[in-house]
């Protein structure tokens, strides 16, 4: 900031006041009422209907989680990332409306920091835990994220399932999503105590390939996060490729019809704007040398 | 029908060599009826940074100025000019501010960083990010934009190229789409500047 920057913002372009703003919704309620060929339906929000999971092993946890993002039916993304960061030690799957996960664990993650800086400790999984479930029973099932969350404290290793509507499980493994039941017959058929840590990536990577296969929500690719009891952390993403994109792209015989040379495109009118120099540059000024005699 | 669909609209951002394109219909309607065939869509937030509103059209244009206005006071407060991936995360915090009652429109961003890399995303109505190295898209024809999309993209397209691409791509999707076309625009993005051109496009 310099001397020309006012050191207070004047109230008129202060920024909003934080939480949600409620300030379109009557008008939002009268254009659904108006429609003239009766009301105008729910605008669709992009939904993650995913296979997220979670499992503790002997030294740590293990997360999973597959990398599509729909619209209805339309794959939106093809490779999103859904293991968020929360905290150093501790990561969160997310599932549900995206923007929900997505905004739901960054507020938390921030308000997890603020509280490391004040507190001087490490966060805790259960802490992380409470802060989710408040926000989330708070809004009443209305901000849909269901939630794996992760990670390791001085308590040892935990994972934690928690639902839209803020209620919490504590337990050894777990699967969320709309591909949770093709991730959990993997995990209920195979899942044994004290893992080593690549036995849980392995069980992980199959539960997801099966919400990915069985699921019409879930697909793309395999996300994993270890996250061990020694501090260190594992993200891999695309720990499993089973579905890449770039050979069907490689594949595709391109006919001469699809190369457009150029000038194909009928334009009406073109125009070019350079971008602006930023200040003065030594070639918009003369230089005169300084006279030191 | 949702009222996404009332205005109509097309939009489309593909990432080339050293640079970026963003393509849109110029079409404003009220359901099937077409009030104008000039209406802005896309909107220049910096000299290397554009943005596509596609959704109801008192919003795009709500949202334009609230966008120019937070961008400008961004600005004026930091002494620097806006990154693309910044602006994308201030317009995602301002649509999810208003999860409960959004503004009905889903933004496309295109841009090149400071390393004149391409820089895309896209957002829902709520602002659940989507960002991908190869090209995005938003309007009341997606299906037929990802297809053309899907089809036509290569990596590491020239500029000229590029608006070729995008060109097609938008006048061959707008066409199976009744709410979206008469005509288009098309903005190249290159380290020296921007070069937007009118397309001619069909008037049914």
């Amino acid at each position: 900031m310099s001397e020309f920057t006012a050191s207070e913002t004047p109230e008129s372009i202060a920024p909003p006041p934080a939480g949600f703003s409620f300030e379109n919704v009557k008008r939002n309620a009268a254009i659904s009422a108006s429609g003239t060929t009766g009301a105008y339906t729910q605008a669709k929000a992009m939904k993650t209907g995913t296979t997220i999971v979670g499992t503790i092993f002997k030294g740590g946890v293990v997360l999973g989680a597959d990398t599509r993002a729909t619209g209805d039916t339309t794959v939106c993304d093809k490779n999103c990332e859904k293991i968020h960061y929360m905290a150093p030690n501790i990561y969160c799957c997310g599932a549900g409306t995206a923007a929900d996960t997505e905004k739901t664990t960054e507020l938390i993650a921030s308000q997890l920091e603020l509280l490391r800086m004040s507190t001087k400790t490490q966060s805790r999984i259960v802490t992380a835990c409470t802060l989710l479930k408040r926000m989330l029973f708070r809004y009443q099932g209305h901000v849909s994220a269901a939630l794996v969350l992760g990670g390791c404290d001085i308590n040892g290793p935990h994972v934690y399932q928690i639902y839209p509507h803020g209620s919490t499980g504590k337990l050894p493994y777990t699967t969320m999503g709309s591909g949770s039941l093709a991730a959990m017959s993997v995990f209920e058929s195979e899942w044994k105590e004290d893992m080593t840590e690549d036995e849980a990536k392995g069980l992980v990577e199959r539960a997801i390939t099966a919400g990915i296969f069985n699921d019409l929500g879930s697909g793309s690719n395999c996300d994993t996060c270890v996250i061990r009891m020694d501090g260190s952390i594992q993200m891999n993403r695309g720990a499993l490729k089973e579905n890449p994109v770039e050979p069907l792209r490689d594949a595709i015989k391109r006919s001469d019809r699809f190369n457009f040379p150029r000038g194909t495109t009928a334009v009406l009118s073109t125009e070019f704007v350079a971008h602006k120099t930023k200040g003065l540059s030594l070639d918009d000024v003369d230089v005169v040398t300084m006279d030191t005699n | 029908m949702s009222i996404l669909e009332y205005n109509g609209a097309a939009i489309i951002a593909m990432a080339g060599k050293n640079c970026v394109g963003i393509a849109a219909d110029t079409r404003l309607g009220v359901q099937a009826q077409t009030v104008a065939c000039d209406f802005k869509k896309v909107f220049k937030m910096g000299d290397k940074l554009f943005v596509g509103l596609a959704g109801l059209a008192s919003d795009v244009q709500t949202l334009d100025q609230l966008l120019t206005f937070r961008k400008n006071l961004y600005e004026l407060k930091e002494e620097r000019e806006m990154k693309p991936k910044v602006f994308s995360a201030m317009l995602s915090s301002i649509l999810y501010e208003k999860r409960f009652g959004p503004y009905f429109a889903e933004p496309v961003v295109a841009g090149l960083d400071d390393d004149g890399k391409p820089f895309l995303s896209a957002m829902d109505l709520i602002g659940a990010p989507v960002y991908t190295d190869d090209f995005v898209v938003s309007g009341t024809c997606t299906g037929n934009l990802y297809g053309m999309c899907e089809t036509l993209y290569k990596p590491d397209l020239e500029p000229d190229d590029l608006f070729e691409t995008l060109a097609q791509a938008l006048l061959a999707s707008v066409d199976r789409d009744a709410l979206s076309g008469w005509g288009g625009v098309v903005h190249i993005i290159t380290k020296e500047g921007v070069t937007s051109r009118e397309l001619k496009g069909r008037q049914d």
